[in-house]
């Protein structure tokens, strides 16, 4: 006899989970598993590669400082990136929520409205900001503040300025979701218990806005320390990250094998990094500040 | 438009009145037209009519803006066959992109000489060009074919245009007499320290050591001594421009005041008044470039589009427009004073004052050189 459909019958969760399942195994499990295969593959002359296997590119990776010495430094950089934007974000997040202007709405649009305009476009709109002959210099320079004008391009400064410019809404976003999920009456019942405003931020909003804080420094970590058009328009040859190691590797020597592996290794570093982390913090904890 | 039954027969028949085909062959094509005519399918008049387009992806910014309006739209204006135009900023994204992409989605590549042209042969990207359908490459300079010719005796590109990367200087802070003086060594004078640019490439960079230590470009006898040279530029270096819109931004809003650049490019800066100088230092790179045809390209349709960009008159408007000599040979087709007077011009066709690179010489050290390059340039 034939099983009939109940609410929670385990076929219909698949069904509705398929195409979702599909779509990862066609566009993520499968393409890094060609990545994962490539690896192994071996490099002849800049664009030709033979399925020969080889473990060289894995040794090549293993053995040579250059590679550890640039995945440190875009760990460094992302996670520096990740806490000036929790640092930087928290306090227009706390603005939007706290604020009793009826148009809140209005707020939150401004906060996705540089997503309207190209990335590249936005990060290439610092060089005219930054730049010797940009608004800033230009107005110091007018005014007699400096004679020479500010070297501001070209150095991890002006890189992680153009990730700020690009993560910060990410964080702003995540924080709000986390603090509008806060019980105002928490708050309203600290104040009455005799917490001044400063007392009870500490002790109530901003430990149950956590969540949404440490959500959003992983989301701004990683797509930081996964970055290369930031550093590629901003920076100097000395500021590059791993991503533009990725990007000389496989655009620049052609040499896809090698590009693969360093694209693995990226990809595992940054998995582990949020896997312990949101180990550590508690999945349920990031799923809560990212879902509200 | 495609190019239709009657065309190629017509043109089958020119080539027979020409005495480019014996009577047997003429006779033999067009008995095999005609039995392709009658055993013809529907589907088959619509696949063939399929060719309405042709892909073109080339470098962008002033030298794309001129060849697509000296060329492409007049071309598009005769044949109604579409151009679809890309851009890259460095060939080697390009050859990424087309080794990722089945045959035939990228079709006309401008490319970079024949550097390059061993990279797409050695990918096993080129198609072989029926010279035939391309007359106008009789006006095209003979020293400009041979090395392509070397490396594979049929054609997969026609050479179309060249230049050189010599030196720009911001004339406001170094004067033509200083520039002159000095010439490639003003990329490592120290008194321009943080003012200096480069072109991101490895060939450069490596050309620009190798006059900088007095070797010759072509038989690099101390690697060292280069790569110590590289080094020092890069540590004078503000920034290394990737494309030739980085370089024009860079000149013209004063972030760097020395730079090795374009000839075409400069021009284009000195057309819209940057007080920008330039200058060929002895042994300047020169290099040439080319229209590659890609293996599974629609073949008679892009042979048909660069004998139309080789006519001597979309030539010429081509070279004014993107400021860099065009491939025709000056003792078969006059060319106007303007193009007499752009940079790097060779007026005797030979190219024998032009240093270009020796491509086996570089190609067997390209790979090596690179990886190199790439770490010096990250700082290492």
């Amino acid at each position: 006899m034939k099983r009939r459909w109940t609410l929670y019958d385990p076929r219909l969760a698949w069904m509705l989970v398929a195409p979702v399942l599909l779509l990862l195994i066609f566009f993520l499990v499968l393409p890094i598993a060609v990545m994962g295969a490539y690896t192994f593959f071996t490099f002849v002359t800049a664009g030709v590669e033979t399925s020969a296997l080889t473990t060289a590119n894995w040794h090549e990776f293993l053995t040579d400082s250059y590679y550890h010495g640039f995945l440190l430094k875009t760990l460094r950089v992302g996670a520096l990136t990740a806490l000036l934007c929790g640092v930087l974000g928290y306090f227009p997040a706390y603005f939007i929520w706290a604020t009793t202007f009826k148009h809140k709405w209005l707020l939150l649009l401004l906060l996705i409205v540089p997503f309207w305009i190209s990335f590249t476009i936005r990060t290439f709109s610092w060089i005219n900001i930054l730049g010797e002959q940009g608004v800033i210099n230009v107005a110091l320079l007018k005014m007699g503040i400096i004679n020479e004008p500010l070297p501001m391009l070209y150095n991890e400064g002006a890189v992680i300025l153009g990730m700020l410019h690009f993560l910060l809404p990410y964080m702003i976003l995540n924080v709000y979701v986390s603090l509008e999920s806060i019980d105002r009456t928490l708050i309203s019942a600290a104040r009455s218990m005799g917490c001044t405003s400063a007392q009870a931020f500490r002790e109530v909003t901003l430990p149950l806005s956590l969540p949404g804080l440490a959500a959003g420094l992983l989301l701004c970590f990683v797509l930081a320390a996964g970055s290369y058009v930031t550093p590629q328009l901003l920076g100097s040859g000395r500021d590059a990250l791993f991503g533009n190691l990725i990007y000389d590797t496989i655009m620049g020597e052609l040499n896809w094998p090698m590009g693969a592996t360093l694209s693995i290794v990226l990809f595992v570093v940054l998995g582990f990094f949020a896997a312990v982390y949101t180990r550590y913090m508690g999945m349920s904890q990031i799923v809560k500040g990212l879902g509200g | 438009m495609k190019l239709t039954t009657t065309k190629r027969l017509e043109r089958l028949h020119d080539r027979y009145a020409n005495g480019d085909l014996s009577r047997r062959t003429f006779l033999t094509l067009t008995a095999a037209a005609a039995a392709s005519a009658g055993l013809s399918m529907p589907w088959m008049g619509r696949a063939l009519a399929a060719v309405q387009e042709v892909r073109f992806d080339g470098w962008g910014g002033t030298v794309q803006d001129a060849i697509d309006k000296f060329a492409f739209q007049p071309y598009t204006t005769k044949t109604k066959i579409k151009v679809v135009q890309g851009t890259f900023g460095d060939e080697d994204e390009i050859i990424t992109k087309i080794k990722t992409a089945k045959p035939g989605d990228y079709q006309v590549i401008h490319s970079s000489g024949v550097n390059y042209y061993i990279k797409y042969v050695n990918a096993g990207l080129t198609s072989e060009i029926n010279e035939a359908n391309i007359p106008n490459m009789a006006n095209v300079l003979q020293p400009m074919i041979e090395p392509f010719r070397k490396l594979t005796p049929k054609l997969s590109a026609i050479p179309y245009d060249y230049g050189t990367t010599g030196i720009a200087y911001n004339t406001k802070v170094i004067s033509p007499e200083e520039a002159k003086e000095k010439g490639a060594a003003l990329l490592l004078d120290k008194k321009y320290a943080g003012k200096v640019g480069g072109y991101s490439d490895m060939t450069t960079r490596v050309w620009y050591a190798a006059l900088a230590t007095g070797q010759d470009p072509n038989n690099l006898k101390d690697m060292d001594a280069i790569w110590a040279k590289v080094r020092e530029t890069r540590d004078l270096a503000k920034k290394f421009w990737s494309s030739g819109a980085e370089l024009m931004d860079l000149l013209s809003k004063g972030e760097i005041v020395v730079t090795d650049a374009w000839s075409g490019r400069v021009a284009a800066l000195q057309d819209q008044g940057h007080p920008i100088g330039y200058l060929d230092p002895a042994g300047s790179y020169a290099w040439m470039e080319d229209m590659l045809i890609l293996k599974g390209s629609p073949m008679a349709e892009c042979e048909e589009l660069i004998n139309f960009m080789l006519d001597p008159a979309t030539s010429i408007a081509v070279a004014e427009g993107q400021s860099y000599p065009p491939s025709l040979d000056p003792n078969k087709v006059k060319l106007t004073e303007k193009i007499e007077k752009l940079p790097a011009f060779d007026k005797t066709g030979t190219m024998k004052s032009l240093t270009f690179a020796d491509p086996t010489y570089w190609a067997t050290n390209e790979d090596a050189w690179t990886k190199q390059w790439n770490r010096i340039s990250k700082g290492a």
